[in-house]
């Protein structure tokens, strides 16, 4: 009895002993996790407290999920759409492959609430416009869900705060900084060369979006935003700054130097149609298609992938002033953004989709 | 006889009607952004070398022959064929609400084109799809509505189109929701509203050929189409073969719809009011309404156009503005025919 009653105080003693050294140990970690607790602000002036560093990102939409991928693909919970083959085959294969979750943007939404709690959610993000509407869409599915809820300005010239902030938000602080580092060089080249560029030198350019190439993205709006970074010119000044549909004579009448497509169908038909076929810019071989691989180049979505298109783009306008080998600089753009070194025959397919056929 | 004493005589309005139509297609052949006056446009249009080979690079007989020829001539086709069409299927329906895509030929082509935009098909190829999808709507409704036991045959087409029509609906926002929110979805958005800015020679030529094919019926019958007012038993009496009539109708109104939407997109409206405003003016004989609502509809639509067009350097929607120029000239008409003593 005596044995078996020491024995039980002294494991009783054991627990004691184990449960001060939990104490011990789980007292600093407690207090990490106290002092990690980051309050993260986002640019819609929304506040919110994140004690841990999430592992399961959900994007609302398409610009979202671009960023968190070049920020931190594993933490990625999913895409907006299911990649195709041909996406995928330029990002990294696990990542690529993960499911489809649909798109949060309110009463258009095609993700489900439910689907965001059973991933394990653990922060979703949405990169794009921060107006009232979708602000208080964050504020509505955080409340509906619990899960924390963060909204970043999309437009270009936030880029690198937004890619800071997010990347805080990640835990993803020194991934971030490479790529804001990136950006802004990139931002600081064009600046440079659009220094350079006299007025007269600046090429007029008309985005041809569609199947009919008559929707158009006029200046000032977040679809055309390439343009001014590489020193264009948008014809469209329409003062509308969404998409707008223009009459083909408007194009005519507007006579660009260059012409940027959208869409592969109409860009094969451009030299064969009867009236585009006719404008100076296509007759002098002036119109080039954005390709969308692994995302678009230009502007679908908008988001990290446009710096793709700005490096494209400046090279394309500006042959005589832009110094960089264009495959070369894209296959190391590509490599920088995407985690994922493409293959020369890669890009080379690439550029020869956006030339115009003979 | 205080109503016949606002109808204009009937030769009369027509005659002035073909005059004003004329007038203004010359005078919207002026018009545009690309700086081409109306004497420099009458001067291409007479001048011999119109016929000689075009040289790519002369952009002011470019913009003339392949884009506002085309297009003057389409918005006057297209106003035309929903005019007649709406003519045509209100005689069938002996009901003044019916409008040309009462069987299902809008939903059909929109889901079409839809189709088309999401599967990234060129931009004739999604006109086909249009086309062909307008037709096989209103064939699957005329097969539906013939199957459902009703002994109003009328009646059984028109909940068939409103059934179809929905299902078409519901297939057009399926597809709108799976489509890519940044290239694919502005361009069905753009489809959806309608426009002529993307008319070509060649689409004027089809919907020409269509279109017409589809007015010869309705032209053909436009004396017997009056007895469509009589109930089904009175036209069976005078030896009337109601279901032939009926379906060469539908069929004319069908094509001549669908090569409007094929051409233009979805435009509203024309063929809902125009039939009324030309009852107001001729009567309610077909054979006076029918042309007189064409010429109405043609003139209507090239305006509505030509301002579409000109207002801004946007476009804007050719069935923004039918609802919102037509809806007051409907009142006015109205107005003016409550001012004359009954």
């Amino acid at each position: 009895m005596r044995t078996s009653g020491y024995s039980t105080r002294s494991r009783r003693g054991f627990v004691r002993a184990g449960l001060v050294a939990t104490a011990l140990l789980a007292g600093p970690c407690a207090r990490d996790a106290l002092a990690s607790t980051r309050r993260i602000s986002d640019d819609a002036e929304r506040r919110i407290d994140l004690s841990r560093i999430p592992r399961r990102v959900f994007p609302a939409g398409a610009p979202a999920a671009v960023f968190v991928y070049c920020l931190a693909p594993d933490q990625l919970v999913g895409w907006p759409r299911a990649l195709r083959a041909d996406e995928a085959a330029l990002l990294l294969p696990e990542v690529a492959d993960l499911p489809e979750l649909g798109r949060l943007t309110g009463r258009g939404s095609t993700a489900k609430l439910e689907g965001v709690l059973a991933l394990g959610t653990d922060l979703v993000v949405d990169v794009g416009s921060i107006a009232p509407t979708y602000a208080s869409l964050a504020d509505q599915v955080q409340a509906q869900t619990g899960v924390p809820y963060l909204l970043f300005d999309g437009r270009f010239e936030h880029t690198t705060r937004t890619l800071q902030r997010l990347g805080a938000a990640l835990g993803a602080e020194r991934r971030a900084e490479v790529l804001a580092t990136g950006v802004q060089s990139i931002l600081d080249e064009m600046a440079e060369l659009r220094a350079g560029l006299a007025a007269d030198d600046r090429p007029r350019v008309l985005f041809a979006r569609g199947p009919t190439g008559l929707a158009t993205a006029a200046a000032g709006g977040l679809n055309a935003e390439v343009f001014d970074v590489v020193g264009a010119v948008n014809v469209a000044q329409t003062g509308a700054p969404n998409l707008s549909l223009i009459s083909l004579e408007q194009v005519v009448d507007w006579q660009p130097d260059w012409i940027v497509a959208s869409d592969a169908a109409f860009f094969s038909q451009l030299t064969r149609h009867p009236v585009w076929s006719s404008l100076p810019a296509v007759r002098a071989g002036r119109a080039v298609l954005a390709p969308r691989l692994p995302f678009g180049w230009f502007d679908a979505p908008p988001a990290l992938n446009r710096f793709v298109g700005v490096v494209w783009l400046a090279a394309v306008l500006h042959p005589a002033r832009i110094r960089y080998p264009l495959a070369e600089r894209l296959v190391a753009t590509f490599e920088w953004l995407y985690h994922r070194r493409p293959t020369q025959a890669q890009i080379d397919s690439l550029l020869a989709q956006t030339r115009l056929p003979r | 006889m205080g109503v016949r004493a606002i109808r204009l005589s009937w030769g009369a309005l027509t005659v002035s009607l073909v005059v004003l139509l004329a007038v203004a297609m010359l005078s919207a052949l002026g018009v545009g952004q690309y700086p081409l006056t109306l004497p420099q446009v009458l001067q291409m249009l007479v001048s011999p070398l119109a016929d000689g080979p075009r040289d790519a690079g002369d952009l002011p007989r470019t913009v003339l022959w392949q884009i506002r020829l085309p297009r003057v001539c389409a918005s006057v086709a297209v106003g035309a064929a929903l005019a007649a069409s709406g003519v045509a299927l209100q005689s069938v329906f002996r009901n003044p609400l019916a409008a040309p895509d009462l069987l299902g030929v809008s939903a059909g082509a929109a889901l079409g084109a839809v189709l088309g935009i999401f599967l990234g098909w060129n931009i004739v190829t999604i006109q086909a799809a249009a086309f062909a999808g307008g037709l096989a709507a209103v064939v699957v409704v005329h097969a539906v509505g013939t199957v459902l036991p009703l002994h109003d045959r009328t009646l059984s087409l028109v909940l068939a189109g409103i059934a179809i029509g929905s299902m078409l609906g519901a297939l057009i926002a399926l597809v709108k929701t799976v489509a890519d929110p940044y290239s694919q979805l502005p361009a069905i958005t753009f489809w959806l509203l309608g426009s002529f800015a993307s008319i070509t020679p060649t689409d004027l030529a089809l919907l020409l050929g269509f279109g017409v094919v589809g007015i010869v019926p309705l032209a053909l019958m436009r004396w017997r189409a009056d007895a469509l007012a009589l109930s089904d038993d009175e036209i069976h009496a005078i030896g009337l073969r109601l279901p032939v009539m009926r379906a060469a109708l539908i069929a004319g109104a069908t094509l001549a719809t669908s090569a409007s939407v094929a051409a233009a997109g979805i435009i509203g409206w024309v063929g809902l009011v125009v039939p009324h405003a030309a009852r107001m003016l001729v009567g309610a004989s077909f054979s006076r309404v029918l042309p007189v609502s064409m010429l109405m509809g043609a003139l209507l639509m090239l305006l509505i156009d030509t301002l579409g067009r000109s207002i801004a350097q946007s476009e804007v929607p050719p069935g923004v503005l039918t609802a919102l120029v037509g809806a007051p000239v409907l009142f006015a008409l109205m107005l003016r025919r409550r001012e004359v003593p009954v």
